[in-house]
């Protein structure tokens, strides 16, 4: 076993080891962050060391091809840029502040061993362990006021987490009968005969939706809302971004299996998915109040908008939706990164709360904006971009309803990022309190605009990147 | 690239995008509110002075798009950074850049809070508007044109009147709108065509299918029919209008509003010239709509700036008329009918600006009788007022009797429905002027206000001096035009059969 293939992850698991050991000791709480921090840096550089490297480990159950290292980039990115963002942790008790990195690392964990399984347990058990992390995450949350909403919200979390996972194992029984093999790379040959058969339908199907579950996609989003609420900022910021990527990444994987003929209805269903998604999502965040709700709801349409890129079933599709998601990834970034800097003490944003902004902290509105305007698709911003792509090769796939629809949903949703970035422009600061911001929030706000402005006038780059990722797998 | 003169000496057009958006960027560094009003005065200045040589150097004998530059920007999709300029384009390039330092002089007390932001809005609503009158590209194009409602936004959203929040909101949801079905047009345009591009001037005749241009010309036409504002498409117009600040009513009316019909010129008429056919009697009719329902809501309006706002959707009923009467007396008197209205409009949202800074008021009733206090005002005023309403010897006369020429040469009926639009003007006009100048007995009192000041003299006088200018010799203007109109009417042609047809049974 070449162990360099497994180095990122290792360097992962290291860190998590040490984290574990700061947990024990009462000091170590204090040293935990610059150690999560140095360990997710760290597991960024070794993904980008090794990025070329290609083998597999395990008994052929884990690969490492370009497609997954690229993701493990971008997973250890997110998730170091989450803990910059976090870096106060005012939601989090001193006490467990070490364990709550430790949990962080072992969810970012799950999801790198996700990308890289290409067997049905083993893919099983790296989205269990990055699951169950992520249901204690959202507990941990300080409860001050003694809402105890993060209770009702892990709860909510692990429910609806259990039922999907179950969905999940039931649909992975029946490919295992019909093919009688777990490998997907041989399913994949298997499976294309007899593709036209119900079962094997019904059962992609079924695996997929554990990857709707964690990319919030209708009907598996019930959960959004009230983990968005109910979880602490810093928590909400890394559910709502880092693991969209890898259920991205798995729905390619799985999608490149319904190409086959036959495959028709499951296409159909991820275009009435995507609808739903859409249409729900943006209508939905249109009356909310809690800022965090409404980038929830708005986290549910994008997933619509992502699957449009999926059901193409083509290498460019497949391209673009990880070059959105990948975009939404830094978009959704930016407005975390506001709502954890403006909220005093860890506790939840009215979008009220954000009233003068511009001159609470001029640099934070800013961002604010371009996040807002971004993730509504205006130019010259990635969203745009990304929103262009998708359109275009879903129109050049012949889903013109589909596209009349999701540009009509790009109607709908302007209005409740404007009214976001109303409030934070036009309104009196008179009566909130002056936003702090640390040099490193501004370095890293500041970063994160310079990306949103760059993918979006810039797309080729990364496009050829994606793509050259997403081949690995046709 | 045999559509494209491509320019080897230095930049222009490129210059003339980014000069604005550089200097935008560097005003974020710049210290107190003086400085930064200077300093995009010099930006707006240079800017202005840049675009120039476009007019001397423009070659009047060929209807290519001229001071090309051509960048592959993403070759995946064939999408290219294209920029050019044609003698439709000439004219609007050269008063949005004309028109900015006029902006910055006109908002130069106006504004009092939030300086260096405002500064901002208006260098980046510079770029965005030169690079839609520029790009050639439909991608670059929707880029430009949809980047540019996020200043226009916050303009009228920051230091806008008391409803401004109802007024920029509706303003960005009509705007975005209308705009989102463009971009799917825009894309399925890309996919029709043979080989597969994004560029303008190759769209324009691909030959596509009757059905297929339909779909692409409404999808245009509801984007561009908003922007103008067409009527029954208008009811942001007023309200955007009444609660932007001065600079904000003037980029509005003179550049934004523009937009629309030079789409309908650069998209509609050239790339769907069957469906053009087919739609042309029910848009005439619904400029004769718009230029009535206009003057008469005009009529009756006390607040000064929606008297204008009102005036402004029958003016662009006479440029929509123009263009869609498809003969080149009136697509030549539209497109100076463009430029006539942003001249004259523009100084009359300056005039009223100037006066809300003294009384903070718009209503008619309270600024009866300041003639008397303030002459060398209400001398703007009167001139400005008379090119509004057509007068002989103004600008706006020049343009109207170009495109009436054409609406009689097209059909007699329709023109003659355009007619009381031309008698309304002169009545809502005469009535603002009397009112203002003379009022009555009964007029409040004045004293205490002052005339205008130098700078206010500065910014109303080139406006003064282009209104006199095209009215006694259009000329200059007019010869850019002919060679490029004469090939988009080439472009239209006049099929035979079915749309003709129709057309005849729609306007007797």
């Amino acid at each position: 076993m070449n162990i360099m293939l497994f180095a990122p992850e290792l360097f992962l698991l290291t860190g998590a080891l040490v984290l574990f050991l700061l947990s024990l000791s009462p000091a170590g709480a204090g040293r935990a962050r610059t150690t999560a921090l140095v360990f997710a840096i760290g597991t960024m550089v070794s993904g980008l060391v090794f990025l070329n490297f290609e083998g597999t480990l395990f008994y052929n159950a884990y690969q490492i091809d370009f497609f997954s290292q690229l993701i493990k980039v971008i997973l250890a990115a997110g998730l170091a840029v989450v803990l910059l963002i976090g870096r106060k942790l005012k939601g989090i008790a001193d006490e467990v502040r070490a364990e709550y990195y430790l949990f962080l690392f072992m969810s970012t964990l799950g999801l790198m061993m996700l990308v890289s399984s290409v067997e049905l347990l083993t893919l099983f058990i790296a989205l269990e362990l990055s699951s169950y992390s992520l249901y204690l995450l959202v507990p941990m949350r300080d409860d001050r006021a003694g809402s105890r909403l993060q209770m009702e919200a892990a709860v909510k979390y692990i429910l609806f987490g259990v039922v999907a996972t179950g969905i999940m194992l039931f649909g992975m029984s029946y490919l295992f009968g019909l093919t009688g093999t777990t490998y997907l790379g041989e399913l994949l040959t298997r499976l294309q005969p007899i593709m036209a058969q119900p079962a094997a339908i019904v059962g992609l199907a079924m695996v997929m939706c554990g990857f709707f579950y964690k990319l919030a996609v209708f009907p598996f989003h019930f959960w959004v809302p009230d983990v968005y609420q109910g979880a602490s900022n810093e928590t909400t910021t890394f559910i709502a971004s880092v693991p969209k990527i890898a259920a991205v990444a798995l729905l390619i994987r799985m999608a490149t299996m319904i190409a086959a003929p036959g495959g028709w209805p499951v296409v159909n269903l991820l275009v009435v998915l995507s609808v739903l998604s859409m249409f729900y999502g943006n209508l939905a965040a249109l009356v909310q109040k809690d800022i965090k709700r409404m980038l929830g709801f708005s986290g549910i349409a994008h997933a619509g908008y992502v699957l449009l890129g999926i059901l193409t079933l083509g290498q460019a599709g497949y391209a673009t939706a990880m070059y959105y998601i990948t975009g939404y990834l830094v978009m959704n970034l930016a407005c975390f990164l506001v709502i954890c800097a403006v909220s005093p003490k860890g506790e939840n944003l009215q979008i009220d709360d954000l009233s003068g902004l511009h001159q609470r902290s001029p640099l934070l509105a800013l961002t604010l904006a371009v996040g807002m305007f971004a993730l509504a698709g205006i130019p010259p911003f990635v969203g745009f971009m990304g929103k262009f792509m998708l359109l275009a090769n879903a129109l050049n796939e012949g889903y013109l309803t589909l596209v009349i629809l999701a540009a009509i949903n790009t109607a709908i949703s302007i209005f409740y990022y404007l009214s976001v970035v109303r409030v934070a422009y036009t309104t009196s600061p008179e009566g909130y309190p002056a936003v702090q911001v640390a040099p490193a929030t501004k370095l890293v706000s500041v970063l994160l605009m310079l990306v949103i402005i760059a993918m979006g006038i810039l797309p080729t780059p990364v496009l050829e990147i994606a793509t050259s990722a997403v081949r690995v797998l046709l | 690239m045999d559509f494209l003169i491509l320019n080897n000496g230095f930049p222009y057009l490129s210059a003339l995008i980014f000069l604005p958006l550089i200097g935008a960027l560097l005003l974020l560094a710049m210290p107190g509110d003086n400085a930064c009003r200077n300093w995009t005065l010099i930006v707006t200045v240079v800017t202005a002075l840049l675009s120039l040589p476009l007019y001397w150097n423009f070659d009047l004998t060929t209807h290519l798009y001229q001071f090309g530059e051509h960048h592959v920007w993403i070759p995946g999709l064939n999408i290219n950074y294209t920029l050019g300029i044609d003698g439709i384009s000439l004219l609007l390039v050269l008063l949005t850049t004309l028109l900015m330092p006029l902006c910055v002089l006109g908002s130069w007390r106006y504004i009092e809070k939030r300086v260096k932001e405002f500064m901002v809005c208006l260098l980046l609503m510079e770029t965005s508007m030169l690079g839609v009158f520029m790009a050639l590209d439909l991608v670059l194009f929707y880029v430009f044109w949809e980047a540019m409602l996020i200043p226009m936004y916050l303009l009228i959203a920051v230091w806008g009147g008391p409803r401004k929040t109802y007024a920029s909101i509706k303003f960005f949801l009509y705007t975005l709108a209308g705009s989102v079905l463009l971009l799917v047009a825009i894309i399925a345009l890309y996919l029709n065509s043979a080989p597969h591009t994004f560029s303008i001037p190759q769209l324009m005749g691909q030959g596509f299918s009757t059905t297929f241009q339909l779909w692409v010309f409404l999808a245009f036409f509801l984007a561009f029919a908003i922007k103008v504002p067409m009527f029954p498409f208008h009811t942001w117009l007023p309200a955007a209008h009444v609660e932007a600040p001065t600079a904000g009513s003037v980029i509005l009316a003179s550049v934004l509003l523009k937009m629309g019909t030079y789409g309908f010129l650069r998209f509609c008429l050239p790339i769907t010239p069957a469906a053009t056919m087919t739609f042309m009697p029910y848009i005439l009719w619904l400029s004769i709509a718009g230029i009535l329902y206009g003057g008469f809501t005009a009529l009756a309006q006390q607040d000064m700036k929606k008297l204008i706002a009102y005036s402004s959707v029958g003016h662009m009923g006479f440029v929509t008329l123009g263009i869609f009467v498809l003969n080149s007396q009136g697509i030549e008197g539209a497109i100076l009918q463009m430029i006539n209205h942003g001249i004259t409009t523009g100084a009359l949202f300056f005039c009223v600006g100037m006066v809300y800074e003294r009384t903070h008021s718009r209503e008619l009733s309270r600024h009866a009788g300041i003639g008397k206090y303030m002459p060398v005002y209400v001398t703007f005023l009167a001139f400005f007022s008379l090119s509004s309403l057509a007068f002989p010897g103004t600008n706006s006369f020049v343009g109207e009797f170009l495109v009436l020429v054409g609406g009689f040469a097209k059909n007699k009926v329709v023109a003659a429905f355009a007619i009381p639009g031309a008698v309304l003007a002169a009545a809502y006009m005469f009535r603002l002027l009397q009112r203002v100048i003379w009022g009555s007995p009964q007029n409040p009192d004045h004293t205490g206000l002052v005339d205008l000041n130098t700078r206010e003299i500065v910014t109303l006088a080139p406006l003064l001096f282009f209104v006199l200018w095209i009215g006694l010799s259009p000329e200059p203007f007019l010869k850019v035009l002919h060679v490029s109109v004469n090939h988009l009417l080439t472009q239209v042609g006049t099929l035979p059969g079915g749309p003709m047809a129709v057309a005849k049974l729609m306007i007797p």
